[in-house]
Order: structure tokens, then C-alpha cells, then sequence
């Protein structure tokens, strides 16, 4: 019933593979195999939004896949944001900034909406980016900050 | 809230895919985008035995628009593609309206069209966009081939008429004459949250009368429904204020919302109607050229 399948695909730029149950999802195999923690798993059914991740630069609930499923691909988690001396990318340097989390147990999921957000070319209406972040639960800001965070940002690309 | 145990096979072909289907019978769950059926494992309210993996397929994420108005969906094209796709939105307002306000992004980056229907969840927007538009639903099993009309497939709350061997593989809409006019209206209690109601509608109008009208019905009762009552009192007629109002009305027969956390049936009954005089009166103001 249970028997193993082999998995590779690339995580943040570095080859990563694996044996796993096919019932395991992509979340906990990222966390509880690879050890990229920073993928946070809030509700494990695709409501909260904490575990998005970049699959082939576009957003995924890593808890809606298994992690056979991600064979091949090339993922991007919050861990892959910064450079390799360390410098924040421009998004995680604006949610510091504008203090846009508190606890920042959602914090992943929203970088990582707001960077493929960017890519698409986003709009700077209040309006718009609200709806944009309203896949990502947060307690804590009352997305106040989050929204001006990811308003410079947009604004700065316009 | 982790899936329970399952066999698992990825086919690289359509024809492998069917074969696994065929023996595995019952125990055999399709898995597409995933969007619903993860979830559906994670609360262990499937225990499917065996998935089959389709994403391997080559060829069945197609999306094509023909000059007559045939849109033509494979099973594996995701929402945020038909969101995205250049000509399906301006051409079809109904469906850009609906596609948008299915989940968030990232649900739409991964959920399928053909999920969706196959799915048959009466809260989804793909399975009243397939009534709405009469769609054709080509269907394959390992023993051959067939198509079904949308109207034939919703049989009860997230039960189709497909057999447990069968896959759908690509829908055909027939989308109305581009000077018709189509809107589709939700309302829920967040962005992105399931609708607590839905309509879509199409109103075409010639010489001041309506020569096509068209009704579905979402999240108010155990399928998406048309409400073909509803639809015959404004054939023939001017589409008026009143009307409208009169046909939105009139969908009571074909509607049966529950109870839920979000709200009694009563008021669910009363959103539906909402949303179907929005949806109609969207509609013929845009059949009629002016902006809305």
C-alpha cells in the first residue's frame, strides 16, 4: 500500500531528492526532510496560505500537493529569497521596514504571494492588493502594514 | 490533518492512465490540480485507494477559441490560464468574472478546469459555466469514447454521471454571438471564499427583444442548476427592470440552499435571487452596448 517512490527536483537552486510515501504532502517533506522550516504549515488544507512557495515561479499551497508531485520542478521557498551574503530581497526588506509582522508565522506565504505578485506587474490601487494578499491569513497586523509594504514596492516598479 | 495511505501512479500516457483506471475500478481516484481533493484526504472525508496522477499527460491542458464561438478546454488547463488567456475575458465576460473568483492565486495556479467539473462541487464556478453554456464533455474510458452534454452530468451533490472508469478529457462551450451580453455575479463573505450564492447569465437581444436567455444557478442546493422557467419569461420580451427583477424571482422552483455556518437557507434563497437579477440585468445592459 505504502510502497516508496523516488523524487527529485530542485529547491531554492540545489538538487534535492528523496524517497517518499506518496501520501506525503510537499510541506512536510520540505520541512521534515530537506529541513526548510520556513515553510510554515498553518491549517494543512489550503485555507491559511502560510506554506505558498514558488513551483516553477508560480505561487502553490505546498500543502495541496504531494511531494511526488513536485518530481522535476524547480521550487522557490522564503529560504531562496536572499542573497547569498545575506542582503533581504526588496520584498522581505519592505515587510521590515513598514513592520508589516508581528509573530510572522505567516510571513513566508506572504513573501513568497507578493514576489511572484511583482513579477506579474502589479497594480498600486489599495483595492487590488488587498485582494491580491487575501489568500494569506494573518493575526496580527491587521494587514495595515503589509498593505503599505507591498504598495512601495509596486509603486517603485510602476 | 495528513492524507491516509494510498497507491499512487502517475501515467506518462492517456491510454496507461485509462488501463489503471479500468482495474483499480472503485478504489480509483483521478488527481488533477489537487486543490479539492487534497484537502478532501487531508480530512480523510475520501480514502480512495488508489490515486492516478494525470498531470503526466501530454496534450491535455489545451485551450483554443474558434471564430464561431467554440471554446475548447482540456481537462488539465487551469483556472489561472483561462484568467490570463488574452481573448476568453473580453470575448466572454461571464467567464472572466467567474474564473476570477475562484479561490486566490495560488489555488488558481493549480486548480483545473476539468477538476472542477469532474469535481461537481455545487459551490464551483466551472460546473454553472458548463450548464450556462452548454458545454460538451468529451469523455474517455479504456473502452472507447464519449460525449456528454453538461446538463447530463451533475446528478447530486459532487456525484457526476461519469463511470469509475471514465476520465473527462476536454470540454467544448458554445459560447453566444459576441454582441450578446454575459456577466457572472457571486457574493461571499471574503474574496476568494467559497460563494454563499452565484449566477451566471447571457441575454442576447435583437430588435429590442430578447431572442436568447440564460440562467445558472451555483452554491443553492445540491448541483449548479439552469432555471429554464425563469429563462422563458424574458425570451421574446423587452429585458426591463421589472422583468428581470420578475425572472430572478422565478428561479424558486429550480433552487434548494441548506443551512450552513454561513448563513440560513432563507437568506441563501434570497442571495441567490439577488445575484441572478444582478447577473441578468449585467447582462442585457451589456447586450444592449452600454458599459457595465
Amino acid at each position: 500500500m505504502t510502497s516508496k517512490i523516488d523524487v527529485s527536483f530542485e529547491v531554492n537552486g540545489e538538487a534535492v531528492s528523496g524517497s517518499v510515501e506518496p501520501r506525503m504532502t510537499l510541506a512536510d517533506f520540505l520541512r521534515d526532510e530537506v529541513g526548510l522550516t520556513g515553510t510554515h504549515l498553518g491549517c494543512e488544507h489550503g485555507v491559511c496560505g502560510a506554506c505558498t512557495i514558488l513551483v516553477n515561479g508560480h505561487t502553490a499551497r505546498s500543502c495541496l500537493m504531494l511531494a511526488v508531485q513536485a518530481d522535476g520542478q524547480k521550487l522557490t521557498t522564503v529560504e531562496g529569497l536572499e542573497s547569498a551574503d545575506g542582503t533581504l530581497h526588496p520584498v522581505q526588506e519592505a515587510f521590515s521596514r513598514h513592520h508589516a509582522l508581528q509573530c510572522g508565522f505567516c510571513t513566508p506565504g506572504f513573501l513568497m504571494n507578493v514576489v511572484e505578485y511583482l513579477e506579474e506587474g502589479p497594480s498600486t490601487e489599495e483595492k487590488e492588493i488587498r485582494e491580491r494578499i487575501s489568500g494569506n491569513l494573518c493575526r496580527c497586523t491587521g494587514y495595515h502594514n503589509i498593505v503599505l509594504a507591498v504598495k512601495e514596492l509596486a509603486e517603485r516598479q510602476a | 490533518m495528513k492524507p491516509p495511505p494510498f497507491d499512487y501512479s502517475r501515467p506518462e500516457t492517456l491510454d496507461d492512465a485509462l488501463a489503471t483506471l479500468h482495474e483499480v475500478g472503485d478504489e480509483g481516484k483521478v488527481l488533477a490540480g489537487g486543490q479539492s481533493l487534497i484537502p478532501l484526504l487531508a480530512f480523510r472525508m475520501a480514502r480512495p485507494g488508489h490515486l492516478i496522477d494525470i498531470n503526466r499527460i501530454q496534450g491535455l491542458d489545451g485551450i483554443h477559441l474558434n471564430g464561431s464561438g467554440t471554446l475548447t478546454i482540456g481537462a488539465l488547463a487551469t483556472h489561472r490560464s483561462i484568467e490570463l488567456h488574452r481573448d476568453i475575458g473580453p470575448r466572454c465576460p461571464a467567464i472572466g468574472e467567474a474564473v476570477s473568483q475562484i479561490g486566490h492565486v495560488a489555488i488558481r495556479n493549480r486548480g483545473t478546469v476539468g477538476g472542477s467539473i469532474a469535481h461537481a462541487d455545487p459551490a464551483a464556478e466551472w460546473p454553472a459555466l458548463a450548464l450556462l453554456f452548454d458545454a460538451d464533455l468529451r469523455v474517455r474510458s479504456h473502452a472507447g469514447e464519449r460525449t456528454l452534454p453538461a446538463r447530463d452530468m451533475f446528478v447530486s451533490y459532487m456525484t457526476t454521471a461519469l463511470a469509475t472508469d471514465e476520465l473527462l478529457v476536454e470540454m467544448q462551450f458554445r459560447l453566444p454571438r459576441p454582441e450578446a451580453g454575459t456577466a457572472f455575479v457571486e457574493v461571499s463573505r471574503r474574496h476568494g471564499d467559497f460563494a454563499m450564492a452565484g449566477a451566471g447569465a447571457v441575454i442576447d437581444i435583437q430588435d429590442g427583444l430578447v431572442t436568447d436567455a440564460r440562467i445558472a444557478v451555483m452554491s443553492a442546493g445540491l448541483t449548479a442548476v439552469r432555471a429554464g422557467e425563469a429563462e422563458q419569461m424574458l425570451v421574446g420580451q423587452e429585458a426591463t427592470e421589472q422583468l428581470t427583477t420578475n425572472a430572478a424571482q422565478n428561479i424558486d422552483s429550480v433552487i434548494d440552499p441548506l443551512d450552513d455556518v454561513h448563513g440560513p437557507a432563507d437568506y441563501k434563497r434570497h442571495l441567490a435571487k439577488v445575484v441572478t437579477r444582478r447577473a441578468l440585468q449585467t447582462a442585457a445592459a451589456r447586450a444592449r452596448g452600454e458599459s457595465a
